[in-house]
């Protein structure tokens, strides 16, 4: 199965190694081409200004929001800020795959970046495996609002951290980063049923 | 020590910087082209090295307010310089709440014998580095991310990719070296055991690996990259040049695509001048940067 990993800028080879780990075949993203020849795409933490910016220079905007009505993405902290269709602090344009509205930043600055425990939704054990969840949030950004046709997965407190809608999965900490490779083998699920 | 919490989210703030570029500015409105460029980060100084090279005299900390004015001017993770075992400068960078602290060659040491002890801190420490024992011996103290020292300020790559290419040979040397020879290796190469047996199993840095001193072109930035820089640190190269915001936005393009031609070539077109160059070769002994920590 061929998962694609945007590699414009971020922590694309450490999604690679997790997808790898699972016997996926990751392929690094830098073309628009590309995006054609697999059945998923992970857009990687990073920076997502920088992101766009690169996104749109390099003429991949419009093939993605294409690709997110066809196929499933996951986003992970910068990621998921460009699937969400409403970003402040400060706004900035997104794919819009998602409704949900994020905050940048919003715990602070780098200082202000946590690992936490986190005890999954029962659904979420249902789908991949029970047992707690250690989240990696670095300059992370918060969900603030899901719409209807949301479903939070995780949750730190009342605050979603993993939101599926559609096709989609966005998370706002950094489970590539991690070795507990659950949140990917539910999205290669996703990407298997699509 | 990489297993620690606080360590594990130092580097991986840098990890989340990989394949970008990382550019010197002085004030907001610097800071602003650079994000507008897409750099993934800036680092706030008072003077580029160009400019303290030029005009000697001791280089320090940058201004607190013109830190926070940067700091407040973008989104993207902000950096600052402290000098070489200044550890009071650090507090104040920490207090102040930069996203990386740079223990660096480019202001004036402060200590000749001495490097921060930085698992003392929260914030995370990007430390200059000529070889494989200086690399080692920064994480030691607790660097979370290594960049080569190059040459800062001098527009010349030379020394960047002397230093990334005796970091790499070094890496691959003691892949090979039997469990024996070890001993006398971190003997050699000053280093603590522990991170010389962790490299000959692993074949790489335990922390990312960037680029820096020297890179003025798009076409450095691909080759430091192609040697194995995971990101690209720009210092004067940019706001001294004849066109920063293009030249900028260049770098950015040839750091992301440096091993495709067709984006190289464009991203080298149009450019303007870049900044003047400098031969290392005919400075003199005390003008280099590079000879600064140990």
């Amino acid at each position: 199965m061929k998962i694609g990993v945007l590699a414009l800028q971020g922590d694309f080879e450490a999604h690679s190694q997790r997808l790898a780990e699972l016997g996926a075949e990751p392929v690094e993203m830098r073309y628009a081409s590309q995006l054609r020849k697999v059945q998923g795409l992970i857009l990687p933490g990073g920076e997502s200004s920088t992101n766009i910016i690169l996104l749109e220079r390099e003429g991949l905007w419009d093939e993605l929001l294409e690709f997110a009505r066809e196929k499933p993405i996951l986003g992970t902290c910068a990621g998921a800020i460009l699937l969400a269709s409403h970003v402040s602090n400060p706004p900035q344009p997104s794919l819009a795959a998602m409704d949900m509205s994020v905050e940048r930043n919003a715990y602070g600055r780098q200082v202000d970046s946590s690992i936490r425990t986190i005890e999954p939704e029962p659904e979420f054990a249902e789908r991949t495996a029970s047992g707690s969840l250690e989240a990696v949030f670095i300059r992370a950004p918060i969900i603030r609002s899901i719409g209807p046709q949301a479903k939070p997965l995780l949750r730190d407190g009342e605050e979603p951290i993993l939101v599926e809608q559609g096709l989609h999965l966005a998370a706002t900490f950094h489970p590539e980063l991690t070795a507990d490779t659950r949140l990917h083998k539910l999205f290669l699920d996703k990407v298997r049923s699509t | 020590m990489f297993l620690t919490d606080e360590f594990r989210l130092k580097v991986g703030l840098a990890e989340q910087l990989k394949g970008g570029v990382i550019m010197d500015v002085t004030d907001a409105s610097q800071a602003h082209i650079a994000q507008e460029a897409g750099a993934v980060a800036v680092m706030a100084l008072e003077r580029v090295p160009a400019d303290i090279r030029k005009e000697g005299g001791v280089a320090r900390m940058a201004n607190i307010e013109k830190m926070r004015e940067i700091m407040e001017a973008v989104s993207i993770p902000v950096m600052a310089k402290a000098r070489i075992g200044h550890f009071a400068e650090a507090m104040v960078l920490q207090a102040l709440k930069v996203d990386y602290i740079d223990e660096s060659e480019v202001l004036t040491p402060a200590d000749e014998e001495h490097h921060i002890d930085k698992h003392g801190f929260k914030a995370p420490f990007v430390c200059g580095a000529r070889n494989l024992g200086e690399a080692l011996r920064r994480i030691a103290e607790g660097a979370a991310m290594i960049r080569t020292k190059g040459e800062a300020g001098s527009g010349n790559v030379v020394e960047a990719v002397r230093h990334m290419r005796a970091i790499r040979q070094q890496i691959k040397h003691l892949t090979v070296t039997g469990r024996d020879e070890l001993p006398r290796m971190a003997k050699d190469l000053q280093a603590p055991m522990e991170l010389v047996e962790w490299v000959s199993r692993e074949g790489r840095l335990p922390v990312p690996n960037f680029s820096a001193g020297g890179i003025a072109t798009p076409a450095d930035a691909a080759l430091v990259m192609s040697l194995g820089a995971e990101a690209v640190f720009v210092g004067s190269g940019v706001f001294k040049s004849q066109d920063p915001e293009r030249r900028a936005a260049s770098i950015v393009k040839a750091t992301t695509f440096f091993s495709d031609p067709e984006k190289l070539l464009e991203s080298c077109a149009d450019l303007g001048e870049p900044m003047p160059g400098l031969d290392v070769a005919s400075l003199d002994e005390g003008e280099l940067l590079q000879t600064r920590g140990w």
